[in-house]
């Protein structure tokens, strides 16, 4: 075993060399270079999260805003809503008026016609009155010779006519 | 050229590159002295990539941020938010370890004079990172709690007659800590290699042999092939476990239960 054998000879070389080494790696790699590397990985680290903080941040105001969008939409939609129902009721109420006169306008024509007619009528019934009281004082001149007076004829034939 | 005899030792002796081991002193460049160096350069290289410092990484600084990170987390875990100030250390000795490991079974000895030397299979250098580690628990526990770090052998509510055989038990495992801390790894390393140069010797005597020694031959190709794989396994498993290891122990010291 060389390990063993040659300890004598080797190790103060041994020794020497590998103070070099370790104390190379420890001074200038573990104590120099290791902090520097880790300082990048923490500034790193630091990046991602506060990029991380300001993507929530943006999207937290996103949504805020859409939520803000969302609620004018909404009352727009309603005023929308309001408005069309509104106009709507004016043009019913509007409708109703109007069917309303046209409506009166017509019945009043049909009472106007109906009272010509029966004026008409009436005066139609006193005509056949007149000509039929005529026509009894000839008829009754005629066959008999009486003269009769023209209110007694009448009289006769509105009895007549009337029962 | 190739002797027969099987030498699975020779793949651990050091060799002097430049001086001799006769002038006994510490300057003589040995070759694992150079493959400490090639394992440094190679961390450094690798470090590099991650100095880009870049918002977005490339693969390359990935790589390095997941390793730093790792041991980051590892340590915070294990020893809370004081762990940053053990970082280092446990950075260190994860990184060698992990280095040593894998470049020694990287196959660049297809070169003959690139053969790599495993530094961690030498139990002085696993040896001394496990004593820097002891060491890093005693003076933080005895710098922080005073004599008061001698309770964390102590089990807390348990009967006198009880926690003095027990206190006596984990006085002497916490003794142990350094020797099974530097050992875990150069055990590893060693024992992994010595099965890899013995069966890769029974792959060329096979083929020597003929007949039944070439199927001999093809199914420790496979072994080997295998072993190779369990080595760079095995080799991140016990850079983890020192680390892990070294951070727990010093864990015990800092936060004393």
């Amino acid at each position: 075993m060389p390990q063993l054998s040659q300890l004598s000879d080797v190790l103060v070389s041994q020794l020497f060399w590998l103070a070099i080494g370790l104390g190379f790696i420890f001074f200038v790699i573990a104590r120099g270079m290791v902090p520097k590397i880790q300082a990048t990985v923490d500034a790193r680290e630091a990046q991602i999260a506060s990029d991380l903080a300001a993507a929530d941040h943006a999207r937290k105001d996103a949504e805020a805003k859409e939520q803000a969008w969302r609620d004018t939409m909404d009352s727009a939609r309603a005023d929308a809503h309001k408005v069309t129902q509104d106009a709507k009721d004016v043009s019913a109420l509007d409708t109703e008026a109007k069917a309303k006169k046209s409506a009166d306008r017509i019945a009043r024509k049909v009472a106007a016609a109906q009272g010509k007619i029966r004026d008409a009528l009436t005066a139609a019934r006193a005509e056949i009155e007149a000509v039929a009281a005529e026509a009894a004082q000839d008829m009754v001149g005629r066959l008999t010779g009486v003269t009769v007076e023209r209110k007694d004829a009448a009289r006769a034939v509105k009895a007549e006519l009337h029962g | 050229m190739v002797s027969a005899k099987i030498d699975p030792m020779h793949q651990f002796m050091i060799q002097p590159i430049v001086g001799n081991f006769a002038s006994g002193s510490p300057f003589v460049f040995t070759n694992s002295a150079l493959w400490m160096l090639i394992v440094l350069g190679t961390i450094y290289v690798f470090m590099l990539g991650g100095m880009k410092r870049a918002l977005i990484p490339g693969r390359w600084q990935v790589a390095v941020e997941g390793l730093t990170g790792f041991i980051n987390s590892m340590v915070h875990a294990s020893i809370g938010p004081e762990g940053r100030k053990y970082m280092p250390w446990v950075f260190t000795a994860f990184v060698f370890i992990l280095f040593s490991n894998l470049m020694g079974a990287m196959p660049f000895g297809v070169v003959e004079q690139a053969h790599p030397f495993t530094v961690t299979s030498q139990f002085t250098v696993t040896g001394v990172m496990a004593l820097i580690s002891f060491a890093i628990v005693l003076v933080v526990g005895f710098y922080k709690h005073g004599l008061h770090f001698f309770s964390l052998f102590w089990p807390k509510g348990t009967p006198f007659f009880l926690a003095l055989p027990i206190s006596l038990i984990e006085f002497l495992s916490f003794l142990i800590r350094p020797f099974s801390l530097g050992l875990r790894p150069f055990i590893a390393m060693f024992a992994g290699h010595i099965l890899l140069e013995v069966f890769g010797n029974f792959i060329v005597q096979g083929l020597r042999a003929g007949g039944g020694g070439i199927a001999i031959s093809i199914l420790c190709f496979f072994f080997v092939a295998f072993i190779n794989a369990l080595e760079l396994l095995v080799g991140a498993i016990q850079a983890y476990v020192f680390a892990l290891l070294t951070s727990l122990y010093i864990s015990d010291a800092v936060n004393l239960h």
